[in-house]
């Protein structure tokens, strides 16, 4: 049954208490592939991410991961193939926990060896020294924590990754690096990554195909070229590409 | 010529740690504000949300805040009792929170709590507070105002709770607004929007901006002037639209570190960190 779609989204609809946050969005994610999602804020990227990740209770449509149709449950299995890196670091890290129980825990729950060096290398690979493994999340600025969760999600080497804005909370230095160190995990390790961001290049940089999403539809899906090449088809896209050139204070001033 | 709303002089933030080091956050920073937008950039842990909160007196033990004074207008903040210090925080001086959601009460519904600081500030009954909220979210480019005055935090995207920050903040009509990266979730399109709002309360009501940002095109198009932080410290002050120019290999080296979508790259520039950059002193940002 194998196909070599690591991910397949088909005519995946939300709706919360009867309003549609994602209205039947269909995309396919090539295994070693990189796609990206952008568009309006609020127009269910964030939503497409929890339910592959089993976070949204009711979805309809088709989800499939390495070829296998997704039910409503997530067992400890889908989690070693996927993990997600979410929009929100504050909220996802448990506040009382150190970075080190952060990143032990899930080794301890999938029974990984070598839990030391893993933490150890996790630390390094996001720039964070070894005098961090022991603080508390309020004891870290923005962007250390979101490092911190991008570590977390490598720890179970999955072999898929949701991010949503991975790097939105970083300086571009440390966005250089994390970027990098995807990009190289992706050669080495093979991964899949579906991608959230609301920076442009950001997108362009990672990913080869980019959809992009307007109150809760997938608007246009494009090559990364047709979007530094300015010729996308749809103008709500042609809008963003605009925008993206900077501030601009508008004309009616 | 320009007048100053706030001067920071000779600011430290300091962490006293278990082990007995000391995490020195901020390392002596100065730096005015007028009625402009300012613009602070850099590195992440650099000091930026600490220099934003420590105006405001709102870091949190253990962190200990000194500075030889931080003046608004004719008063020194140091010196204000905590009831005095409450009446400035959120009515004169606003400031919106790197993480928002994380801000707002978590058990209130997001329009109750627009109303409640609206109330606060205007006095107004209910029935205008509703009205005004409203008026607040459709003016952040939320769609469906309605049904997002009635939703709980949780459940509304990163993007809309950032705006609904922002349309809190705002709501008193603040001297001075503190701005610690509050359109980072935001598409660009509904970024340009928001700031185009911030943007008329300074040309019209002379609002002073502080702009902690990540995202350089931005704030060189955005801001009046630019403070670039690293390691607790100023390394370099800029014109906004001169930011291109920046001579600090660090600052450099942020402008080299970007993707851009007009030059395909296959890696992206990282940076080797002289250690000499840490010990030069603070650069002051005075008018
Ligand atoms: N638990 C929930 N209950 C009710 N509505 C929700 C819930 N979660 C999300 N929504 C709604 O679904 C819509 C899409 O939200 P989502 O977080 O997916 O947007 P997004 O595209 O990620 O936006 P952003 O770029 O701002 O993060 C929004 O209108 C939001 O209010
Ligand atoms: N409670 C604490 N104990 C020890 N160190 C702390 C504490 N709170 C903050 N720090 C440190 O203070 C430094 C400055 O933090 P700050 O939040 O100002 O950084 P920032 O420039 O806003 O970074 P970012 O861009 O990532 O948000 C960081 O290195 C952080 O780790
Ligand atoms: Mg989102
Ligand atoms: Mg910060």
């Amino acid at each position: 049954m194998a196909t070599s779609e690591a991910l397949l989204v088909e005519g995946l609809t939300v709706a919360f208490d009867g309003s549609v946050a994602v209205d039947a969005a269909t995309f396919a994610v090539e295994e070693g592939a990189s796609f990206g999602l952008v568009g309006e804020s609020g127009s269910g990227k964030s939503t497409i991410l929890r339910a592959i990740a089993g976070l949204v209770p009711d979805w309809s449509g088709r989800i499939e991961v390495m070829g296998h149709p997704l039910g409503r449950r997530r067992g400890a299995e889908f989690f070693r193939t996927v993990q997600m890196v979410f929009q929100d670091p504050y909220g996802s890290l448990h506040p009382r926990h150190t970075v080190d129980r952060t990143l032990s825990e899930p080794l301890l729950l999938h029974r990984f060896d070598r839990v030391e060096q893993r933490i150890e290398e996790a630390l390094e690979q996001v720039g964070l020294g070894p005098s961090f493994r022991f603080r508390y999340p309020h004891q870290l600025s923005g962007g250390q924590r979101q490092r911190v969760a991008i570590a977390r999600a490598l720890m179970l080497e999955p072999r898929i990754l949701l991010l949503d804005e991975p790097t939105s909370a970083l300086d571009v230095s440390v966005q250089a690096e994390v970027l990098n160190l995807l990009d190289r995990l992706r050669v080495d390790r093979g991964l899949t990554y579906l991608l959230v961001s609301h920076n442009l290049a950001v997108v362009a940089h990672m990913c080869e195909r980019i959809a992009v999403m307007q109150g809760g539809r997938i608007v246009e899906t494009l090559r990364a070229d047709a979007m530094r090449n300015l010729t996308p088809t749809n103008p709500y896209t042609r809008d963003l590409l605009v925008a993206s050139q900077g501030y601009s204070a508008g004309e009616e001033e | 010529m320009t007048e100053e709303l706030l001067r920071v002089e000779d600011l430290w933030v300091r962490f006293p740690t278990p082990s007995g080091k000391v995490v020195e956050a901020v390392r002596g920073v100065s730096f005015s504000l007028g009625r402009e937008r300012l613009g602070i950039v850099g590195e992440s842990g650099s000091g930026k949300s600490m220099t934003g909160r420590s105006i405001l007196r709102l870091v949190r033990p253990p962190g200990q805040v000194q500075a030889k004074r931080i003046m608004f207008h004719d008063q020194d903040l140091l010196t204000l009792s905590e009831r005095k210090m409450r009446q400035v925080r959120g009515n004169r001086i606003s400031m919106v929170m790197q993480d928002p959601k994380f801000s707002l009460n978590p058990v209130m519904t997001v329009g109750r709590q627009i109303a409640e600081a609206y109330r606060l500030h205007t006095g107004a009954s209910r029935r205008e507070a509703k009205r005004a909220t409203l008026e607040m979210l459709e003016a952040v480019q939320i769609r469906d105002p309605e049904r997002v005055r009635d939703l709980y935090p949780h459940e509304v995207s990163g993007g809309m709770g950032q705006r609904i920050m922002i349309a809190m903040m705002l709501a008193p009509d603040p001297e001075i607004l503190i701005a610690d990266e509050p359109t980072s979730a935001l598409d660009v399109t509904v970024q340009t929007s928001v700031l185009r709002i911030i943007d008329r309360l300074v040309k019209e009501r002379g609002m002073g901006l502080i702009f902690i940002s990540h995202d350089l095109n931005l704030v060189a198009t955005f801001c009046d002037r630019i403070l670039i932080m690293y390691a607790g410290r100023v390394v370099e002050t800029c014109e906004a639209s001169r930011l291109h120019e920046a001579k600090h290999p660090y600052t450099r080296g942020l402008l080299n570190a970007l993707p851009r979508l007009d030059e395909p790259k296959a890696a992206l520039e990282a940076m080797t960190r002289d250690p000499a950059w840490t010990e030069a002193p603070s650069v002051d940002g005075y008018l």
